[in-house]
């Protein structure tokens, strides 16, 4: 809305079941007759000039914790209050702003002022803010609870449609009709629910302001007073956010997978180094060398102001013995090193081989990254003899030899072989589950032929076909 | 002397004439230069890193390998040439490491070569480095000329390896019987070297 000021009713969509809704409106548009929940199209009917965005859920949501991080400023407790409200603790807070009603007035004006229009109402207990902040917003003073909520209607107490409807159909709109009322009868036709609500409303029932934790937020940031440009003092501030990035990671027992360091200069541009970590991490020194090369080729222009860390990738780690023995100081030493080498040439080019469960050779085996895989200790050993090395078949040429029987002679990579000794054949066929173009020729009769000149070739042909070729190398 | 802690390392070589230097790189070339890093791979216990560029077209079965040799092994796909040796020089340099093979595509300048070795004598690894014929560098402490031969025996997998360059010691070869499973290996023909060198007396 700020961005792009509409001078005229505006109104949010929110496509429910198969109909338009109405699901947010300005105040021009509430002028017009307008309310929340109404079908699209009456709108139209009444407003014809009415412009329609539709709505972002789930960027709404991302705005509204923004507001209740910005809401900490007035009570250490904030939470939210269903869809689009926020509840906020404020116990032994008012005085600070010189009482409740300045309280309210400093919120209202800080949020008009940034173009946010809200309602807002302090009063004794949730359920009683709850309600008048729906309906109206204000102040309920201590022990005023009664008399405040009185005229607000009984759909204001959270209270289901169903049981509000009824209470309307006895005559009974407003709260202040329900107080006198017996007890006892009102809860054997209504339910327990209303009851409850109206304690808590009055404050008979507690109901704390449950606040969900902070997700932990793992970034430092620096500001320089004069901008830095040498690379040892790029490094000297990224020691110092390491250090208190890596106590927030401890504090956390995480640690982290991928730390990005960012940089901004003065005249505004800015500048990146991501490093990735071979398994969680929070050890500043050994991070800050995976660094050094990065910041090496950072162009500082006319100097760098703003340092800012962050982990955006992080895992669990919990504390571990510092020191360690020998296998742990290699271990270190290992992810060191796979880190090094992923950082320069990829995570995706240091792998490490694990077993598959398949008969074909080109898949008998996984390529991992090693950064995010273990090593399998066991792998299927026994069968039938298999080549060291393995590459796409290669054609060789034969000289007519019996069917089905390996040839004589053959060429292969312009080298003449001949047959000293043959082993097979091993049947293999094709997994009818998986298409694999290389294999849709049909099942393959493997033979180990061992040459007269030395090499110990593997073999095979297709039945249907008479060509060979050569898939591998023995040792 | 400032190797005596290398030379220390160092493997007495009348004993076992097919063990390599420690902290050292060595180069290996011939047809059957793989069958003789894996066998390396064997006599190393620790962890393997087998270097090959990113678009070879072969690779290593792990069904075929040694028994216990793929979880110990690491497989570095770099993209480029300068990739390849810069992977290398930093695995060579790194102390976890047991054995680091190699299989670049270019000649190896006496430069990258001389880097090699400083770097292994850093980290004291031993490297292999799998080269095609006259591509190797003047730095490599033994290069060694590997083939596979064929054997009468039906069982026998016999293999031709000769020590073609050695800097600190003499050259020799050998015809030994290794199955290609284990550490073990059987010297068909010690003296078979004799006829090679001697010439007929008189």
């Amino acid at each position: 809305m700020r961005g792009r000021p509409v001078d005229g009713p505006f109104a949010l969509v929110l496509r429910a079941g198969n109909a338009d809704h109405l699901h947010c409106l300005n105040p021009l548009a509430e002028a017009q007759g307008l309310h929340r929940g109404m079908a699209l199209a009456d709108a139209r009917a009444i407003c014809p000039g009415l412009e329609t965005r539709p709505a972002d859920l789930a960027r709404e949501s991302a705005a509204l914790a923004a507001l209740r991080r910005w809401c900490v400023r007035y009570a250490p407790m904030v939470a939210n209050d269903g869809a689009d409200g926020l509840i906020a603790d404020i116990t032994g807070v008012a005085h600070l702003f010189g009482g409740e009603e300045e309280l309210r007035a400093d919120l209202q004006a800080r949020l008009a002022r940034s173009g946010i229009s809200g309602t807002s109402a302090i009063a004794g207990s949730r359920g009683a803010a709850h309600a008048l902040a729906r309906h109206g917003g204000g102040v309920i003073a201590e022990g005023m609870l009664a008399e405040g909520l009185g005229p607000l209607p009984i759909t204001a107490l959270r209270v289901d449609p169903d049981t509000a409807a009824g209470l309307a159909r006895l005559g009974l709109t407003r709260i202040r009709d329900l107080l006198p009322l017996p007890r006892a009868p009102l809860a054997k036709r209504f339910g327990p629910g209303l009851i409850l609500r109206l304690d808590q409303a009055l404050g008979g029932q507690a109901e704390p302001v449950a606040a969900a934790p902070d997700v932990p937020h793992f970034g430092v940031r620096m500001t320089l007073p004069e901008p830095i440009g040498l690379q040892s003092d790029v490094m000297a501030g990224l020691a110092r956010l390491l250090d208190r990035l890596c106590a927030t990671l401890a504090q956390h027992h995480r640690g982290a997978r991928r730390v990005r360091l960012e940089l901004r200069r003065v005249d505004r541009g800015s500048a990146q180094v991501e490093i990735g970590l071979a398994r969680p991490m929070r050890d500043p020194a050994r991070i800050a060398a995976l660094f050094q090369k990065g910041v090496e080729e950072i162009d500082a222009g006319f100097g760098i102001d703003v340092l800012r860390l962050s982990a955006p990738i992080t895992e669990p780690l919990a504390p571990e013995q510092i020191g360690g023995g020998t296998v742990l100081q290699h271990d270190d030493a290992l992810s060191d090193l796979i880190s090094r080498l992923g950082n320069r040439i990829g995570f995706d080019r240091v792998l490490r081989l694990l077993p598959a469960e398949s008969k074909i050779p080109e898949r008998s085996f996984l390529l991992a990254p090693a950064a995010y895989s273990a090593a399998e200790k066991v792998f299927p050993q026994g069968g039938p003899p298999r080549p060291i090395l393995l590459f796409p078949p290669e054609p060789v040429t034969t000289t007519e030899g019996r069917p089905g029987r390996p040839p004589v002679h053959l060429v292969w990579r312009r080298m003449r072989l001949s047959t000293l000794r043959a082993t097979g054949p091993e049947r293999i066929a094709p997994e009818w589950w998986f298409d694999d173009p290389a294999w849709r020729t049909g099942l393959r009769d493997y033979w180990r032929i061992e040459t007269r000149e030395g090499p110990r070739l593997w073999l095979f042909h297709t039945p249907q076909d008479s060509n060979w070729f050569v898939q591998g190398e023995f040792a | 002397m400032p190797d005596l802690p290398l030379a220390a390392l160092r493997p007495p070589l009348a004993a076992d004439p097919l063990a390599l230097v420690g902290g050292r790189v060595h180069e290996a070339q011939g047809r059957g230069r793989r069958a003789f890093a894996l066998f390396q791979a064997l006599r190393h216990p620790g962890q393997v890193v087998w270097i090959l560029p990113d678009h070879a077209p072969q690779m290593l079965l792990p069904a075929g390998l040694p028994e216990g040799l793929p979880a110990r092994l690491l497989l570095l796909r770099p993209r480029g040439e300068v990739d390849l040796l810069w992977s290398l020089e930093e695995t060579l340099r790194a102390a976890p490491v047991a054995l680091v093979i190699a299989e670049p595509e270019k000649p190896l300048s006496l430069t990258a070569g001389r880097r090699l070795q400083l770097a292994a004598e850093a980290g004291r690894t031993t490297g292999l480095v799998l080269i095609r014929d006259g591509q190797g560098s003047h730095a490599a402490e033994t290069r060694w000329l590997c083939d596979a031969r064929a054997g009468e025996a039906a069982d026998s997998t016999l293999h031709d390896w000769s020590l073609i360059k050695n800097k600190k010691g003499t050259l020799g070869h050998w015809v030994v019987n290794w199955n290609g499973t284990s550490a073990a290996v059987h010297m068909v023909s010690a003296t078979g070297q004799r006829d090679q060198f001697a010439g007929t007396p008189g």
